[in-house]
């Protein structure tokens, strides 16, 4: 695709200003819909109807009009609040989740920017959003917003540790850091994905039961990195109301939101590139119908969703952990759970 | 153990200051207690082996007459399966009722709640301030003679 | 390097707050996550219930009572409408019993349901309390058919029952029954053996059993700590000496005795109870007057009263004087709740701001009944 915009139009700018318009406009309606799917989905699970009003009997024009009610609504400034953090922490925070999308591969034909260092970079921009939550938190001059504020920062920061060990065996395996080669490496079907060992020869059988615990342990950490439930303690709505988000109104709310469902899917991105195919079909070559560019794009998407149901199921189904059960969690089971399994890797690679 | 038996065991540990059991009124009978002796009554009610009142089941403020105030206490015990009822009658000049506080932790918001809308003060009480009612009110509005007040805090009180 | 100035926060969690379950004003002294103090502040619902019943006619008060533990009104009705028997002498007819049993069994399911629910809810699990409230709905309709109301229902009298079941009662109470005894095991699976509940429930809000009694605790609370005492069972009142059923109580199956988990777990129990005595008494509803001979203005002679029922939150006491005259000389409510809540200074020091949440849940208070 960018040799082809690149011949279109001749100038390197041109391209460059082009390729990341697709990724915004599917940012905006992913997020939106995200919502509405949350708000379907939760309702299909507690024998509700749920949304069933603006457009229809399916509600599909529901967010359209809730945003267009969060955009009318005032933006309001809490009393002694900061006000220069606190009006630009929203646009942080989800500055910080579609920096993300820069490298997240949809297709053969199509990411953003293909880095040699890609998913290195992945993991050092979502870092910023922590940055945006606190400065939401702190800015706000309350005390709930502070304390959500100061959960997300060690949430988040702890949770960074295993996703990134999680992620370092596929590295290991795959010999590289671009998100574009882990795609390309597991072509040829579910049997060469990464969760199935990657490809390789019969010996690559020892090692799938790790695999799939790594992929275990990226998708638990990277709940928590989107604060989702289990996990949501930083919004924790029967502790500290809202958290972060609490003295947000309006249009700033919306970006807080937004920042929240995009985080969704790109961890679930990065989550399909890592260990089930990127975008490769399962059936490999055999269907080669299946495995033309733009049908990649709806094995990608469709991959993405699923994770993407699968974190909306469970926060409809579990209720929540508390912060030191948390941490528990994450240096207790998943951090020396990755350190074995990447001394098991290792000595496979070795051998 | 009926009422009887056990203002008869109350009779004998202390010497005076225990009044007759009232049974003929319907229903509940009681012990009127003098004001001084009620923590040491009560401590024995809950320490004697015979009697071991483990629960303060209430303890309501009453505007017993018209110069006097009662603070009643519903007892119960666990172990043996059986109540009491003691009055304390305090005149409505000087409140004064020892707190029970420290003999069953229960005593602690019923006592408040005595003192907020009857005006009962539980001395050595830890804690003893309005409950229900907001800090700056002012009169305890479950007297008979309680005159509502016109405004409170500049605000008129429409009833 | 000097010495870096810390200071404790306090954080003033309500009176509007998601999980203080109504205007309850908590005032947490905080050192980071952990709680040192706890401070409650109540009263924002006070309504002067007790003051209001001196201005009225002794019947007049039932309403009243409805309004106290608003999602529990059968049950309060029931305790005064006792006591006002007993201070009268009356003998109401055993129909009127065996309907006071099934609507006050029928009151405790729904009021439980609440309780986990909402339970459910503070811990972060929002889809049992939806799956609650639409069990609930079920009790709520068999309500409606019988007197008109969903939720204040002025249905016991002093007496006897302001009016006769419906004839189909009997019929879609047994059809409740059959729908509602499957959804104990689905809450079970849903919430009660959830790995994660059990996690932020059990070895929280340790309840010893000397401090429970001396505290005044009641009702499931009192049973979470391992205490077996129901007053339908140690002080039999109506016609619940009749029935047979069991007294559940906490046996800290999952942590300590007196927990949390151990105080939710007695209300699931208790549902199945309630369940056992309804099937019991359904069939056997006696023919006859729905109310007994009353004159027309109850005049109590003078005397006092104090009558107590085991509510689906504990014991509910009303101590009532009467001065012979048509009004009430003082009626005082003993309300379980505000006896539970007391307690929560001394269950929570120590423990985190999340549970300090789930201890307060575990009382399932209603702020109408604390501040009455």
């Amino acid at each position: 695709m960018d040799k082809f915009l690149l011949d279109t139009f001749g100038n390197e700018l041109i391209k460059d200003l082009i390729i990341p318009i697709p990724l915004f406009a599917f940012v905006v309606v992913f997020a939106l819909y995200a919502v509405l799917a949350e708000r379907k989905i939760s309702a299909f699970m507690q024998n509700r109807p749920g949304p069933n009003r603006v457009g229809g009997r399916t509600g599909v024009l529901q967010v359209v009009a809730d945003a267009l009610k969060l955009l009318q609504k005032e933006m309001v400034l809490p009393f002694r609040a900061d006000k220069l953090l606190y009006n630009v922490a929203p646009f942080v925070v989800f500055t910080g989740t579609l920096l993300g999308y820069a490298i997240i591969p949809f297709s053969s034909i199509y990411v953003g920017v293909d880095l040699n260092i890609g998913l290195f970079y992945f993991f050092a921009v979502t870092s910023i959003s922590v940055i945006g939550m606190l400065m939401g938190g702190w800015a706000s001059n309350n005390k709930y917003s502070l304390y959500g504020s100061m959960r997300s920062v060690a949430q988040i920061v702890s949770y960074e540790i295993p996703t990134a060990l999680a992620a370092l065996n596929v590295v290991m395996l795959a010999g590289t850091l671009s998100m574009q080669k882990f795609s390309e490496l597991q072509a040829g079907g579910i049997q060469n994905w990464f969760v199935m060992g990657g490809p390789g020869g019969l010996s690559k059988v020892i090692i799938i039961p790790f695999m799939v615990a790594a992929a275990l342990i990226l998708f638990i950490s990277t709940l928590a990195e989107a604060n989702r439930t289990p996990f949501d303690i930083v919004e924790a709505d029967s502790e500290i109301v809202a958290g972060v988000h609490l003295e947000y109104a309006g249009m700033q709310m919306v970006m807080f939101m937004f920042a929240e469902y995009a985080q969704m899917f790109a961890v679930s991105g990065v989550l399909v590139t890592l260990f089930f195919g990127g975008w490769q079909s399962p059936f490999g070559d055999a269907i080669p119908f299946l495995n033309t560019p733009w049908m990649q794009f709806a094995w990608f998407i469709g991959k993405g969703l699923f994770f993407v149901f699968v974190m909306i199921w469970l926060r409809w189904t579990l209720p929540r952990l508390r912060v030191d059960q948390l941490m528990h969690l994450c240096w207790k089971y998943l951090i020396p759970i990755s350190l074995v399994i990447i001394f098991v890797i290792g000595f496979y690679l070795v051998v | 153990m009926d009422i009887k038996e056990i203002q008869e065991l109350l009779k004998s540990a202390f010497d005076e200051g225990i009044g007759e059991p009232v049974t003929d009124k319907p229903v509940d009978p009681y012990i009127t207690v003098e004001t001084g002796k009620i923590h040491a009554v009560c401590l024995f009610l809950r320490d004697e082996e015979r009697l071991q009142f483990d629960y303060l089941s209430c303890l309501s403020g009453v505007d017993y007459d018209k110069d006097n105030l009662a603070s009643v206490y519903h007892l119960y015990s666990f172990a043996l399966n059986h109540k009491i009822v003691l009055k304390v009658i305090v005149p409505k000049s000087n409140p004064i009722v020892p707190s029970v506080y420290d003999i069953w932790a229960a005593a602690e918001w019923h006592e408040r709640e005595s003192y907020d809308l009857m005006g009962i003060v539980y001395e050595n009480h830890p804690d003893l301030r309005r409950i229900l009612l907001p800090e700056d009110w002012e009169g305890h509005p479950l007297r008979k003679d309680f005159k509502v007040p016109e405004f409170y805090n500049g605000m008129k009180i429409p009833y | 390097m000097a010495e870096i100035r810390t200071e404790e926060m306090i954080l003033n969690m309500g009176p509007q707050h998601p999980s203080t379950h109504g205007v309850l004003r908590l005032q947490l002294t905080l050192e980071g996550e952990i709680v040192i103090d706890v401070k409650p502040y109540i009263g924002y619902l006070h309504r002067c219930f007790e003051k209001h019943c001196e201005a009225m006619t002794y019947p007049q008060v039932i309403p009243y009572t409805d309004r106290m533990d608003y999602v529990n009104s059968m049950s309060n009705e029931l305790s005064y409408v006792i006591g006002m028997e007993k201070l009268l002498g009356i003998e109401v007819p055993e129909r009127v019993e065996y309907i006071r049993v099934i609507m006050s069994e029928l009151q405790r399911i729904a009021s439980h349901l609440i309780a986990i629910g909402t339970y459910g809810n503070d811990a972060g699990a929002f889809t049992p309390f939806l799956y609650c409230m639409a069990t609930r709905e079920r009790v709520l309709e068999l309500f409606e058919i019988t007197c008109g109301a969903r939720l204040l229902y002025n249905y016991f009298w002093i007496g006897g029952l302001s009016h006769d079941i419906p004839s189909n009662f009997q019929q879609k109470v047994k059809e409740f029954i059959k729908f509602f005894k499957p959804k104990i095991t689905e809450l079970n699976n849903l919430l009660s053996f959830n790995k994660i509940f059990i996690e932020r429930t059990a070895n929280i809000g340790i309840l010893p059993a000397d401090y429970a009694i001396n505290a005044g605790a009641c009702g499931p609370t009192l049973r979470g700590s391992g205490i077996k005492f129901d007053l339908r069972k140690n002080e039999p009142y109506s016609i619940y000496n009749k029935f047979d059923f069991d007294i559940p109580i906490g046996q800290g199956l999952k942590g300590t005795l007196g927990d949390c988990w151990d105080r939710y777990m007695v209300r699931i129990h208790e549902l199945e109870e309630s369940v056992k005595i309804i099937e019991q008494a359904i069939d056997n509803i006696p023919e006859g007057d729905v109310q007994a001979q009353v004159p027309k203005r109850v005049k109590p002679p003078v005397g006092e009263v104090y009558a107590r029922t085991e509510t689906p939150k504990g014991e509910l006491g009303y101590y009532i004087i009467s001065d012979g005259s048509l009004n009430p000389f003082r009626i005082k409510a003993r309300s379980p709740s505000f006896c539970n809540l007391s307690m929560i200074r001394a269950l929570s020091k120590g423990y985190m701001i999340a549970d300090v949440v789930m201890t307060l849940g575990s009382f399932d208070i209603v702020l109408g009944c604390i501040d009455r």
